[in-house]
């Protein structure tokens, strides 16, 4: 009997293909329980709920408890696959694709270690279930340099030492572009505002300041 | 040195720069490369070159212990103790055991980072280890996905029986409390520090006294003293909270184990895998390509690694196991807890004439609650007596954390120094100048901080305590900092230079945030000519020669002479075969902006590569051992040296306190600091912020909260266990001094626990300055605040 509540492939299966569909579905018990293992499980069986009567009504398909094919946007680039409803979209970035960029720290939506855009907005990836993110468009921080062209606020990074033990740092860097890309003419207020959720243990918070602001005048300029 | 290694005489510079400088002749060993000029006079050394690994950090690249993902890995998840002490019955793990993707389940027999019973006969043997606080951990589960295996944890069965418990300090001190041992016990500190020395006296829960310092007739003193400041402090638990929890990858495969871990110390891994498997060093590997932070709690394998390594055996797969952010609360360390009352007593002009200390400390199942060593050792004073007692409660075990004592310590005697000089009207820098006179680089040191820093932060405008009127209420306070200087000991460097004039440099030492490659890469690069970026600095390996542990602000001044030396040797080795390319002795050959050649001829130069291909080396590597200092040690440990010579530093607040609701606001910290000689001033810089950063934290917000009831931490997660963020973080200043100590090769000192210990007293000292009353109690929360500004200060007596 392989594992009900897991929505992802294990590492030698990713090596692969990332279809995951010979896994076995999940009783509707035991999806609970794969929810209540976060700390917003009641939030998760709300959407996950919400998801399934949405799918269910528009598209006259079941979806759930197994696993479901969902077609994701990620960096640009069309990403095909399969998750239970309670996977939540750090862990299809890291354990099912293997991106590994985008960290946890909590795990609850308190330390945004997760963050990354949906759309045009910061999310915690955490958070968010994968079936949310359907259809948007999924930027995480592997997608952010252009090749190898660093983003302003990643070169800025680099420039002002605004990292340490650099856990906290892919996080801290997609929340700081997406402010200086919304808001080029940003005041050291709107930084402490944009990363108020980020949790920094080293004490970078000086140079991310500096940094952002510093990529915010690059991007006047250009 | 050692005595029969061959020494010369080294003319050195000594002293500040910009401040006081002078050559002073030292014997150091007769291959000692020739000492390096000021920092303004080279190259790479002293200059902010960009952390190396930064732009892997800023794309997501760099490859955490969290991030490692092996084929056929799994999941590891601990089941831990509901209960704060109780026998355990009986474990049923029938149903996690068949719970679908669960490939391991482990019970633990043992339990690490608990203090030991001296004598284990104390405690009758029981099947499963006692347990001693909510969250020890008890077994482990690895399962195909994370969330198996904490499903599965869920469904272990343990039958307890309860024992009475104490969380509680004051509680646990009483005479008829419950025992959280049944004998007296040991604890051994990590290369962090913590741990308790051995053999101390031990009735009920109350371990000690640690005496350190003792001199003189301390009694005579304080009743024969002008003025006597005679207080009591406390100090909160405060837990470390790294970004990355503690984990660990075991892979055991054929008897030999890789281990990827999250460390401060590769070497204390390695050494604690093969001491509890049985397995020698050749046969186990720890790499640390990047630690998430770390703060003092990062070493060994810990019961999440005994864990992981025996899932890994049992299930023949690699298995991960990284806490959740309960369990690294809970679970793996935290700063101890304090109650300090501290004596202190002075003559009509400021000079100490006694101090006397008495500390309590919890560090719940653990011991190494002491408070440092400032009493007895930052101040000359004749008549000292310094008492630590560990108080041990059931609670989850301290563990060394950013100088593990001092910064309890600090926030107790800055304040009573300050109070000093408040009540013989003396301005708290001159106070400090006239007592702080040890003959100690780090007090040399503190006296051009002083005067640097009253400049900087115009401390002339400072007032009189309580001078504003309204309910706002600003003020100004400064403290003092002081750590050791710990060398490592066995520490060894390679270098290596390839066909190709690939320079490489190797180290088993870990980078836990500090930029451990850059300051490595900078060092090496110096003596090739070559820039920090074309070094291939290689290091968190354990095949890679001994490196030191991260922790006591150490690597810097162990590792890089150690670098230094076997760069200096293979740059020798290389100029010795480029040189008859060049028409020139060896000792003529230069190496600068890339470039080999000869100093007279420098028309003639080849590039390095080039040189290198011209010269046909194949491969030439040099090791280096780091030499002692070349004065000797004060003491010496198993592990490390202790220099006479210690650490300073110097710090100044700006707080505002909300009287009528208690908020303390720090508007600014300027902090001014010495760490021998700077190899990277913005690395410096960055873990200076830290070490404020994480100060201000500890002084205002941070404190572990236990339901003494349930012995449950209540606040065992980051939403409510509160740390300076973006929006409290204050303007930071940072003036750094360079201090040439003619010891080492680099002369090196570091920066990391210094930055943190007088924080808290700088912010305490500057409340007291703004409402005239003293804060003695942390954290610094609306209703400690209230507390002290009702409060009547009783702690003055006067001749």
């Amino acid at each position: 009997m392989s594992d009900p509540t897991s929505g992802l492939p294990s590492a030698d299966q990713r090596l692969d293909r990332e279809d995951i569909t010979a896994l076995p579905p999940v009783s509707r018990r035991s999806f609970l329980q794969g929810a209540g293992v976060s700390a917003i499980g009641a939030s998760i069986l709300e959407v996950g709920e919400a998801a399934t009567r949405e799918l269910a009504n528009g598209r006259g398909e079941a979806i759930g408890p197994g696993a479901v094919a969902v077609t994701l946007d990620i960096n640009g680039e069309r990403r095909e696959v399969q998750v239970d409803p309670a996977t939540t979209l750090v862990e299809l970035l890291r354990d099912g694709l293997g991106m590994t960029g985008t960290k946890i720290g909590c795990d609850r939506g308190a330390c945004s270690a997760c963050t990354v855009w949906v759309d045009e907005e910061v999310v915690a990836s955490c958070m968010t279930l994968v079936l949310d993110v359907r259809g948007k468009k999924i930027t995480t921080i592997e997608g952010l340099a252009k090749g190898e062209t660093l983003h302003p606020v990643q070169q800025a990074f680099v420039e002002h030492d605004a990292l340490q033990c650099g856990f906290c740092t892919p996080g801290m860097v997609m929340s700081c572009a997406r402010l200086v890309e919304q808001n080029p003419n940003c005041s050291l207020e709107d930084v402490r505002q944009a990363i108020s959720g980020h949790l920094c243990r080293c004490g970078t918070y000086p140079n991310i300041f500096k940094a952002t602001l510093s990529a915010a005048s690059r991007m006047r300029d250009v | 040195m050692s005595t029969s290694e061959p020494t010369k005489s080294q003319s050195v510079l000594y002293g500040i720069v910009g401040e006081h400088l002078e050559q002073v002749t030292r014997q150091v060993p007769a291959d000692e490369p020739p000492p390096l000029p000021k920092n303004d006079e080279l190259t790479v050394i002293g200059k902010p070159v960009h952390r190396m690994d930064a732009v892997l950090k800023v794309t997501g690249r760099a490859r955490y212990t969290f991030d490692m993902q092996l084929p056929g890995m799994l999941y590891g998840h601990q089941v831990v103790s509901s209960v704060p002490h109780a026998r355990i019955k009986a474990i049923d793990t029938s149903a996690a055991e068949r719970y679908p993707g669960v490939r391991a389940v482990h019970i633990l027999d043992r339990v690490m980072m608990n203090a030991q019973l001296r004598d284990a006969q104390a405690e009758a043997k029981e099947r499963y280890p006692l347990v001693r606080y909510v969250g020890q951990p008890i077994a482990g589960i690895a399962a195909t996905s994370s969330r198996a295996a904490a499903e599965a944890a869920k469904l272990v069965r343990i039958e307890y029986e309860s024992l009475p418990h104490v969380t509680e300090l004051e509680m646990a001190m009483l005479e008829d409390a419950p025992r959280v041992y049944p004998g007296p016990t040991e604890q051994a500190s990590t290369a962090g520090g913590g741990g308790a020395p051995p053999g101390l006296d031990q009735r009920g829960n109350l371990r000690g006294p640690d005496r350190g310092g003792a001199r003189g007739d301390v009694d005579k003193a304080l009743t024969q003293a002008h003025v006597v400041i005679d207080a009591e402090y406390r100090t909160q638990v405060q837990t470390h909270v790294p970004m990355e929890t503690h984990g660990i990858v075991a892979d055991w495969r054929d008897d030999e184990l890789t281990i990827y871990a999250s460390t401060q110390h590769t070497i204390s891994v390695r050494d604690d895998a093969a001491q509890n498997f049985d397995l020698p060093h050749s046969k186990v590997r720890v790499i640390s390509e990047f630690t998430g932070g770390g703060f003092g709690a990062k070493y060994g394998i810990g019961n999440y690694g005994l864990l992981a390594i025996h899932l890994s055996r049992k299930a023949r797969a690699p298995v991960r196991m990284m806490l959740d952010r309960r369990d690294e609360h809970v679970t793996v360390g935290n700063r101890p807890s304090t109650l300090q009352r501290l004596t202190i007593g002075a003559a009509k002009d400021g000079s100490l004439t006694g101090i006397k200390l008495q500390s309590y400390g919890t560090a719940g199942v653990a011991a190494g609650a002491g408070v440092g060593f400032c009493a007895h050792a930052l101040y000359p004073c004749p008549n000292v007596s310094t008492e630590h007692y560990d108080v041990f409660t059931n609670a989850g075990p301290g563990a060394a954390f950013r100088a593990p004592g001092q910064v309890q310590g600090i926030f107790a005697l800055e304040q009573s120094i300050d109070a000093i000089a408040e009540h013989l009207q003396i301005d708290p820098l001159a106070l400090r100048e006239k007592i702080d006179t040890n003959d100690t680089d780090d007090a040399r040191a503190r006296a051009a901080e002083r005067r640097l820093g009253a400049k900087a932060f115009e401390w002339s405008r400072r007032r009189a305590a309580g001078s504003d009127q309204g309910p706002i209420k600003r003020g100004l306070g400064m403290a003092q900092s002081q750590w050791v200087y710990i060398v490592s000991r066995a520490t060894a460097c390679e270098v290596r230079v390839t066909r190709d004039g690939s320079v490489e440099a190797f180290s088993s030492a870990q980078d836990i945030g500090t930029g451990t490659r850059t300051v490595l890469a900078q060092v090496v690069a110096e003596e090739f000519g070559l820039r920090a970026g074309d070094i291939g600095a290689y290091i968190g390996d354990t095949r890679y020669p001994v490196g030191p542990a991260s922790g006591g602000s150490r690597v810097t001044c162990t590792l890089t002479p150690a670098a230094r030396n076997a760069a200096y040797r293979a740059a020798r080795d290389v100029a010795a075969r480029v040189a008859p390319l060049l028409s020139a002795k060896p000792e003529e050959i230069v190496f600068r902006d890339g470039k080999v050649f000869a100093r007279s001829k420098p028309q003639r130069a080849m590039t390095f590569k080039e040189a290198v291909k011209k010269a046909e080396i194949s491969e030439i590597s040099h090791r280096a051992d780091r030499r002692d200092d070349y004065e000797g040690y004060a003491r010496s440990a198993p592990d490390f040296h202790i220099s006479r010579h210690g650490i300073g530093g110097v710090q100044f607040a700006e707080v505002v306190v909300d009287t009528q609701t208690g908020v303390v606001k720090v508007e600014r910290v300027l902090a001014v600091h010495d760490c021998g000689r700077p190899i990277n001033p913005k690395l410096v810089e960055s873990q200076i912020y830290g070490g404020v950063i994480q100060g201000v934290s500890y002084a205002l917000y941070e404190e572990r909260h236990l339901d003494s009831a349930s012995g449950l931490q209540l606040n065992a997660n980051v939403d409510q266990y509160k740390i300076v963020g973006s929006r409290e973080t204050p303007q930071i200043d940072v003036l750094l001094l360079e201090q040439l100590g003619g010891q080492s090769s680099t002369d090196a000192r570091g920066v990391a626990e210094p930055a943190n210990v007088a924080t808290a007293a700088a912010v305490a000292n500057a409340f007291y300055n703004a409402t005239g009353k003293r804060i003695r109690t942390l954290p610094m929360t609306p209703a400690n605040v209230l507390a002290a500004l009702r409060s009547d200060d009783q702690s003055l007596s006067r001749r």
